[in-house]
């Protein structure tokens, strides 16, 4: 690559279940100048802008990026749209990354939101279309047979998801923008309904309205903030949702995507190398799957890494300092939320829940059925 | 035989619209018969009004009453309306800058005849007789001479394509069929259009049993949406045998209790006189009483 | 910057409806045709990149089904873009500017037959002040062809003879939908669609599908003997609102054109993607194009419009002049949005 890339701003609305408070506009406006504060910069700084969000059927306006440019300052300027179903936050980034890397632009925004609250998700992925099989089993009975699979592949503790959600709500306790903020003990998670079985209500992400926005700089504008993120690898790999052999549980794609990443970054052992990593975990038994997936924990014995207690805050190797998507879920954001919270770490701005002495984080996005992925690799280092 | 399917399909929904202060203030007056624009921080006066204006820039929140008239900026004649048009009479699209505004508004012009329309032209705003707050409460100009729904109504006619349409006929005559790339050989139910592994087509059609393993499985305990089933009811992967990929179906014959992964199942068929091209043929997969698939034949599926 | 080129394309013939074929049956023939033109298999592809939209099929997530198409093992590297294929082509672009690969694919799939454009479209408009009109894109464009007239900036007669044109030159592109000879003065006897635009000034509808490969450095002088190497790639957008802009000219254009270069040398060949006749004479003064310059010589969207995937056929068709030897420099550009809101522009060139 021709030129290095920093993360010198990060911006992000207060998550709700509904932003009623705020038009499209107003929430993709708040996280950008949030981020542009925090880059010291204005909009006249920026050269161009990618923006990602999941399917235009969550909000109803097709190609939201022509209407949303005036509330972006975008006329005159490219304005590029990421598509790639849940991932398309950390996708979103990775092209922005490349923008700068590959000496196109200087000086990029990058920016991802989810409305969900205008819409119902669960209409927009499911419409009766003649001849595809009727959806029959909702969100979350895509991947509880999924997760039925790994339990019964690692023999896996069966508290190891409740023990994530908790975790996971804990952390969120510490962040002032997280949807929920939920102070759960293990029983209480244990004792939540039974939605889609192995899965309980607790073990479960909620629905958020919010945005994400992030600056992204060449070297010679990095100087303009004291603590830059340097974006030391970015990697993208995606399969198919179906095929003869596939491994769903621990999918091919993600075990690439991550090999790619580290190999780009220079690493050769990420437990040893990585301080933390802000991981896409909707469902809480996702954690335990993708520490074996990401190279983190050998196959089988990621669930381990979690009874342990190595993935907490003050753990071995946090996972999720943010809350992750437990406690947020804006969909669009969500992959991006994830890429925002590893940079904040290596900058040292992540406030309560800042895992001392962060140098090297990951953030991680995955879509479809478990089949698109995004990671990204940041540090404090050049 | 192999003629393709299709079929119309509506997509229809009312989204929930937050409009943020600018733009809910002044389609909330509307309902009042109240028209007004927002000043931009370089004193410009913009109807319908916008939080940013074009240079990015965030407009100021003063509002200005408006008369409510104005000049035609642009227009063009609809002879034949389609169907989500204003009217269902010919009538004018237009740009139409209201009196004291530095903008212009699209909206439609009822002028009886194309001939009435010029570029130019004055107009008055109608109301509409019924509001709900939103552009529309504007019911048009003619000559002088925050939730705002969002419904959105489109119909398509869609077809499943030439692999899917042999699918669907096979289910029709109570048979699964695959396809599968002959250099692969590996079968895909129901068929695609290449096989990943070689990226070649799925020339070949197979036919597959209607029985198999079940590999993993759910038990769905919760209400959502849309849902046909009453909860709690079980939803698996199934590998039919002779098939490389799993499909997925609903459970059933059997307690929730004693379902298991790598259990035998067989499609439970509705009546033969009822079979469409339709996955919904088979009612749900039920258990044979054979004894289950051992782990290892079917973990690669898992 | 590293040097990309265009080394191949394919394209499905543009045809008002293809029935039978779903999102892979329709990605399949046009990416394998374009890999094997240069001798490479998917196994060589560095980055996959694909453009579409969940409205045309009224499905969200429609592209997922489209790397059905593809052989997708091992995992590929791919990304997409909910824009025009040409779109996906900047990613690309962009994706080979980082260094590690060479080779790229970029497809796009568009079956315009499925559902109502003109109304699928309004769905771009501003949902509290414009989508709740129903203001079609046949009319938004309509509004903008009028107001070149008021501007005496054209005539209806000038729409007719960009149409004339267009059509006369698709009579060589078997992959054209709409050709052959149209008088002008019939075309103005039609009646109004929406005024000023009759149905002959209104492209067709069209399903398609197209694929090209880009190479990097000496990858591409190994697979061609003249690549059509990228020299300039520029993107632009405006205001949103249609009362916020003059609509009788383009600056994200001409502001596009220029970051382009367009205008540091002559060009040979133009292929622009404008579906209404006007937006060709609109796109010809933002670009600084004179008489010179054969613009759409394969008949452009106005005889060929397959959404989502015009806009890279005009990529494909300006790459295969400077492929073939025909131009030494050429342009492609791609529009996205209502009434040329977005534009994107190329300098495709031969040495």
């Amino acid at each position: 690559m021709a030129e290095h890339c920093a993360v010198i701003g990060i911006g992000q609305t207060k998550h709700r279940e509904s932003r009623r408070d705020l038009s499209m506009p107003g929430l993709v406006r708040d996280a950008a100048l949030r981020a542009l504060q925090d880059a010291d910069m204005t909009w006249k700084d920026i050269d161009s802008i990618v923006i990602g969000t999941a399917p235009d059927m969550f909000e109803g306006v097709m190609m939201p990026e022509l209407w949303l440019s005036d509330a972006l300052g975008a006329a005159g300027k490219p304005i590029f749209r990421v598509h790639t179903a849940g991932s398309v936050g950390g996708s979103t980034a990775v092209v922005a990354a490349h923008l700068v890397q590959g000496g196109v632009h200087e000086k990029v925004l990058t920016l991802a939101f989810e409305k969900q609250s205008e819409a119902n998700a669960m209409w927009a992925l499911s419409p009766a279309i003649p001849f595809q099989p009727q959806l029959v089993a909702g969100a979350g009975g895509y991947f509880a047979p999924l997760i039925r699979s790994y339990i019964r592949r690692s023999d896996a503790h069966p508290d190891t998801g409740c023990m994530v959600a908790v975790k996971d709500r804990q952390n969120g306790l510490l962040n002032p923008n997280a949807h929920l903020h939920l102070d759960l003990t293990l029983e209480q998670v244990k004792a939540s309904p039974m939605l889609w079985d192995p899965i309980r209500f607790s073990e479960t992400c909620p629905s958020s309205d919010g945005a994400v926005a992030m600056v992204l700089v060449s070297d010679k504008h990095a100087g303009r903030v004291k603590n830059p993120a340097w974006v030391k690898g970015t990697s993208v790999r995606t399969e198919r949702t179906f095929f003869a052999g596939r491994d769903q549980v621990n999918p091919a794609a993600g075990k690439l995507c991550a090999k790619d990443v580290y190999g780009e970054a220079g690493i050769t052992n990420p437990t040893k190398e990585i301080d933390c990593a802000e991981v896409y975990v909707p469902f809480s038994w996702f954690e335990p799957m993708w520490l074996e997936n990401l190279g983190f924990a050998d196959e089988g014995e990621g669930w381990k890494m979690t009874m342990e207690g190595k993935t907490a805050l003050d753990g071995e190797m946090p996972w999720n300092m943010s809350g992750g998507v437990m406690c947020t879920n804006p969909i669009g954001a969500s992959g991006m939320l994830r890429f925002a919270e590893a940079a904040r770490q290596v900058r040292g701005t992540a406030e309560q829940h800042q895992v001392d002495g962060a140098k090297v984080a990951v953030g991680h996005a995955y879509g479809g059925g478990s089949q698109f992925f995004a990671m990204w690799v940041v540090s404090s280092e050049r | 035989m192999n003629e393709i399917l299709s079929a119309p399909y509506v997509l229809e929904y009312t989204y929930t619209r937050s409009t943020g202060p600018v733009v809910g203030r002044f389609l909330e007056n509307l309902r009042y018969e109240v028209l007004e624009g927002v000043k931009t921080a370089d004193g410009r006066v913009l109807c319908p009004p916008l939080e940013y204006d074009e240079e990015g820039e965030p407009t100021t929140g003063e509002f200005v009453p408006l008369r409510p008239s104005g000049t035609v900026k642009s227009w063009s004649w609809v002879q034949e309306p389609r169907k989500g048009h204003p009217f269902d009479r010919p009538f004018a699209w237009a740009l139409i800058q209201i009196d004291g505004t530095d903008n212009a508004m699209v909206h439609a012009v009822d002028a009886g005849k194309a001939k009435r329309m010029k570029t130019g032209m004055r107009v008055r705003l109608r109301w509409a007789d019924e509001k709900n707050g939103t552009i529309r409460d504007i019911a048009c100009f003619e000559p002088i001479a925050p939730f705002l729904p969002g419904p959105v109504h489109l119909e398509y006619d869609v077809n499943p394509g030439k692999h899917y349409t042999a699918y669907l006929r096979g289910l029709q005559e109570g048979k699964f069929i695959g396809g599968r790339d002959p250099e692969a050989g590996k079968v895909y139910v129901p068929p695609r259009g290449a096989d990943p592994m070689t990226g070649n087509p799925t020339s070949e059609y197979v036919e597959v049993a209607d029985v198999g393993v079940l590999t993993t499985f759910t038990i769905i305990r919760i209400p959502f949406e849309g849902q046909k089933l009453t909860p709690p009811y079980c939803f698996g992967a199934i590998v039919l045998d002779g098939a490389d990929t799993p499909i997925y179906h609903l459970i059933s014959g059997v307690p929730h209790d004693d379902i298991r992964m790598g259990m035998r199942v067989k499609a439970k068929w509705k009546p033969q006189d009822e079979w469409e091209t339709s996955l919904e043929n088979i009612l749900y997969f039920e258990p044979t009483g054979e004894p289950d698939a051992p782990f290892d034949s079917y973990k690669e599926h898992l | 910057m590293r040097d990309v080129a265009i080394v191949s394309f394919s394209q499905l013939p543009s045809v008002k409806a293809i029935e039978a074929a779903d999102e892979p049956e329709l990605v399949q023939p046009v990416t394998s045709d374009a890999m094997k033109q240069v001798g490479l298999t998917q196994d060589d592809i560095g980055f996959t990149c694909s453009g579409s939209t969940d409205y045309l099929p009224g499905r969200p997530f429609s592209f997922v089904a489209a790397v059905d198409g593809l052989k997708a093992w091992p995992p590929l590297r791919e990304s997409h873009v909910e824009m025009d294929g040409a779109f996906a082509l900047y990613e690309a672009w962009v994706r080979l500017m980082h260094g590690d690969i060479d080779t790229a694919l970029v497809f796009s799939f568009g079956k315009s037959s499925l559902g109502p454009v003109p109304d699928v479209l309004n769905l771009q408009n501003d949902p509290y002040y414009v989508q709740p009109l129903g203001l079609d894109s046949i009319s938004a464009a309509a509004l903008q062809a009028q107001a070149m007239i008021d501007a005496r900036k054209a005539t209806e007669r000038d729409f007719a003879e960009v149409v004339a044109r267009n059509r006369k030159s698709a009579a060589d592109n078997p992959n054209a939908q709409i050709k052959g000879d149209f008088s002008v003065d019939e075309m103005l006897q039609e009646p109004y669609i929406s005024s000023p635009l009759r149905k002959s000034f209104c492209p067709p509808l069209s399903d398609s599908a197209a694929a090209i490969v880009l190479a990097a450095g000496d990858a591409a002088k190994k697979l061609v003997n003249r690549p059509a190497w990228i020299r300039g790639f520029d993107h632009r957008t405006e205001p949103h609102a249609l009362g916020q802009r003059d609509l009788t000219t383009s600056p994200s254009t001409k502001l596009a054109a220029e970051k382009a270069g367009v205008g540091q040398g002559k060009v040979d060949v133009a292929e622009l993607h404008a579906p209404f006749a006007h937006q060709e004479i609109i796109l010809r003064e933002a670009m600084g194009l004179g008489d010179g310059v054969s613009v759409n010589p394969s008949g452009g969207a106005l005889a060929a419009n397959s959404l989502m995937t015009a806009g890279l056929i005009r990529f494909g068709e300006a790459a295969n002049r400077v492929l073939s030897g025909d131009a030494d420099r050429a342009v492609a550009h791609t529009t996205n949005g209502v009434c040329l809101q977005h534009n994107l522009v190329a300098v495709l060139e031969g040495e």
